[in-house]
């Protein structure tokens, strides 16, 4: 078996669960600020029973990453110390802050509500920076800077996007019609984004141009950007039935951002595989121990389909429209 | 170089104490709810419905705290102590990887239908989720605590190349110190929350003295930790016998005593002097040292003198004699506790007020006792395998010291925010739960709860 290709894709999964799930509630909380006070009770309501466990997908990932391929972890968290440290700030802030909040009245709760969105939009930014160091190898000129800031907001963008389609799924009346106008917004964010980040990506990395562009299997890889783009107008269509009062079902917009963060999410991988610190080490050279490799996929493969089982369970507890009041 | 060590272990080290301080209390708190919430399902009494509502709401902020500051961790392994996973990943990977597998997805998952779903599952639900969120953090407890007394007390490895790795698994996890650290932690949780539930219900009955579920609940936490500080004597005495076995050097250190005797005293107070290698101005007490190590009362013990490698001698010194007096506190408190609200009485305000003041009384007596047991153990980070100075990265001195003051600034503005809202909760949060409790009665006889 080939133990580091199984916890790359071990690896791969949480991460992508973790933007995925993490990033509708991160979303969320960057909303805040446009809503109104009654409008955030049934926001934060919405998040509460599930934000604990989203960001554990977080660690799962970045745990992976320590013990399947520790050498890589030093290189790469060491390389993004400064961004993981704020990410890490700001997903203190928003997380006590969701709390806190819960248990405040008037300026108090003005307070937290301000650093529950400054924690999230930290938080989003800053896993923007890293992503964007991060593919295209730590380099540091100006143009990298530039690079980074822009990954760093369409990270934002599409962690909006998804917030808000969480939104129209999880809200109805005035909040899921705001939520509509946000989404679309976020949808043109990450048209935006996306589009320039696979403009230029290949522009200032070799290593990512040699793999995208080497006829004719470019041929066989555009059909991602096709599929992505066709799951935007998908989306794109469906939020706009719903701004002109028309069936649609209130969970199409998300699904359609889920497959479009699930494409993005491949073509990354396929840019930077087989490496895991691209252009210096490759999962085989970074991997652990073989024996340690062997005791946690065992454990992995038992465990795993608990998880996915009871995080089902729970989603299915709280599913339907959240209402404001959480803890009644 | 020796700065960014400095400065990498200063990191880490508030990182860890500022972490260990939520899991502390969550563990015992999480046993704590899950009795609160069989004794109202017992007896459907709103009493404890009421008692439930607002601890679970202290439950989920201190969970909180502790989520978030573990995910500062999981990364800082990385970050600081890259050399420790190239030497004894195949150790720690596995031991870590288990924990968040096993026990941070239970716990996180529960959570939510523990503190929200109430009202949307059956009884039997969720009581099941609050006996698994607590089995979550006891598991969690488990498997860290595993890979801290290997750390200690290594066994069951064999070197592979340059790195350890498992030979026997069995032997990894139940090393030596492992079962007496691990009951050590647990009482220590168990007193702490007990703690924190007494001196929190004090002060809602300073407050509202006519508060009847604050007095039962403040029963109960006197009464858990009128048994549990005791215990904690005893299990705290074994494993300081353990620790003499395994790690000499740390024992010393504890006891202040620098050159290999017989019949060693038992030293109060005195401030160790590392230049002179010996203590100044020591008051003591002749032999009982010897008689509590040995069990004679001319036993010989080893000083500091004689060992190659020796922790800092001053703060393991200190620590200990805070933890010890601590301990002894609270064992006085909690039976003179026990004795004043026998069959329900009122205990009069100053008792409340001492119970009020020592709410955080665990964590002194925690924190105090994590330091002399890793403090002890430098200059190794694996005892005999691997020194931490090994083992630390390569971030810049600069990076660390942005990063740490970034820390402090975070951790205190937390903290702070933390004890004032707890406070605040408990002194006027028995009010609205007994609001909540008339909306949940009315929502729970329609058959909403199954």
């Amino acid at each position: 078996m080939d133990m580091p290709l199984i916890f790359m894709g071990l690896m791969g999964v949480s991460v992508l669960a973790y933007v995925v799930l993490d990033g509708y509630d991160l979303g969320v909380g960057m909303l805040m600020p446009a809503a109104t006070e009654e409008e955030q009770s049934v926001m934060v309501s919405s998040i509460g029973p599930f934000w604990d466990a989203n960001e554990t997908w977080l660690v799962l990932g970045v745990g992976l990453l320590l013990i399947a391929f520790p050498e890589a972890s030093g290189i790469v968290l060491g390389a993004l110390y400064l961004p993981v440290v704020a990410m890490l700030v700001g997903l203190m802030l928003r997380g006590v802050a969701f709390e806190f909040r819960m248990k405040a009245l008037g300026w108090h709760r003005e307070l937290w509500n301000g650093l529950f969105w400054l924690g999230s939009f930290m938080a989003s930014f800053c896993q923007g920076v890293m992503l964007g160091s991060y593919i295209t190898g730590f380099q540091s000129d100006f143009i990298n800077y530039v690079f980074n800031i822009l990954v760093g907001a369409s990270v934002c963008g599409g962690y909006v996007l998804l917030g808000a389609t969480w939104l129209i799924g999880k809200t109805e009346g005035d909040l899921q019609k705001k939520s509509v106008a946000w989404a679309r917004w976020g949808l043109l964010w990450v048209a935006l984004g996306v589009g320039l980040v696979s403009i230029v990506t290949p522009l200032i990395s070799a290593t990512v141009r040699a793999k995208w562009f080497d006829f004719p299997g470019t041929l066989g890889l555009m059909l991602l950007p096709a599929a992505s783009l066709a799951a935007w107008i998908w989306v794109w269509q469906g939020v706009g039935r719903f701004g002109r009062g028309q069936a649609v079902h209130d969970w199409r917009p998300f699904a359609g951002v889920v497959a479009i963060f699930v494409l993005s999410f491949i073509g990354l991988a396929y840019s930077i595989f087989p490496y895991v610190v691209i252009d210096r080490l490759t999962i085989w050279e970074a991997a652990a121990h073989p024996s340690a490799l062997k005791v946690i996929l065992v454990g992995a493969l038992i465990v795993l389909p608990f998880i996915a089982g009871y995080t089902i369970v729970a989603y299915r507890v709280f599913r339907g429209k959240a209402k404001a009041g959480l803890y009644d | 170089m020796d700065e960014a060590l400095h400065l990498a272990r200063a990191q880490f080290g508030l990182n860890i104490a500022f972490h260990i301080l939520f899991p502390t209390l969550t563990i015992s708190l999480a046993w704590f709810l899950f009795i609160f919430r069989v004794l109202y399902q017992r007896n459907r009494e709103p009493a404890w419905l009421a008692t439930y509502k607002l601890w679970v709401k202290i439950f989920a902020l201190t969970f909180a705290m502790g989520v978030v500051t573990g995910i500062v961790m999981s990364f800082q392994f990385g970050t600081n102590w890259p050399g420790f996973m190239r030497k004894v990943g195949a150790i720690a990977g596995p031991l870590l990887g288990y924990e968040v597998l096993t026990a941070f997805f239970l716990e996180a998952t529960f959570l939510g239908i523990m503190l929200f779903g109430m009202n949307r599952v059956p009884d039997w639900v969720h009581m099941t989720s609050a006996f698994l969120v607590a089995a979550g953090t006891s598991l969690s407890a488990f498997w860290i605590l595993a890979l801290n007394s290997w750390m200690q007390t290594p066994a069951g490895h064999i070197l592979d190349g340059n790195q350890y790795i498992a030979a026997d698994w069995i032997a990894v996890i139940f090393n030596p110190s492992f079962p007496y650290r691990f009951v050590h932690m647990m009482c220590a949780s168990a007193i702490t929350g007990s703690f924190a539930v007494a001196g929190l219900s004090a002060w809602r009955l300073l407050k509202a003295p006519d508060d009847a579920g604050a007095r039962r609940t403040m029963r109960v936490g006197i009464l858990f930790a009128a048994f549990f500080a005791p215990v904690q004597a005893f299990v705290g005495d074994q494993h300081g016998l353990n620790t003499l076995e395994h790690q000499p050097a740390k024992v010393a250190a504890m006891e202040g005593l620098w050159d290999t005797q017989k019949g060693i005293p038992l030293v109060l107070f005195a401030i160790p002097n590392e230049k002179t290698k010996r203590n100044d101005y020591s008051i003591e007490i002749p032999k009982l040292s010897s008689l509590i190590l040995t069990h004679k009362l001319d036993g010989e013990v080893k000083g500091l003198n004689d060992f190659k490698d020796i922790p800092p001698v001053a703060p393991v010194f200190y620590a200990f004699r805070i933890m010890v007096g601590m301990g002894m506190a609270m064992i006085a408190l909690a039976w003179f506790g026990a004795w004043m609200t026998r069959r329900n009485r009122v205990a009069p305000p100053w008792v409340l007020w001492t119970f009020a003041g020592f709410t955080f009384a665990g964590w002194v007596a925690t924190l105090a006792g994590w330091i002399v047991t890793e403090m002890g153990r430098q200059p190794w980070l694996v005892t005999g395998l691997l020194r931490t100075a090994d083992a630390v990265g390569t971030i810049s001195g600069a990076q660390l010291g942005a990063s740490l003051t970034a820390y402090i600034v975070t951790y205190s503005g937390m903290l702070m925010a933390y004890m004032v809202v707890l406070t605040h909760m408990a002194g006027k949060g028995a009010k609205v739960a007994e609001k909540e409790v008339a909306q949940a009665g009315a929502g729970l006889v329609p058959g909403a709860a199954g």
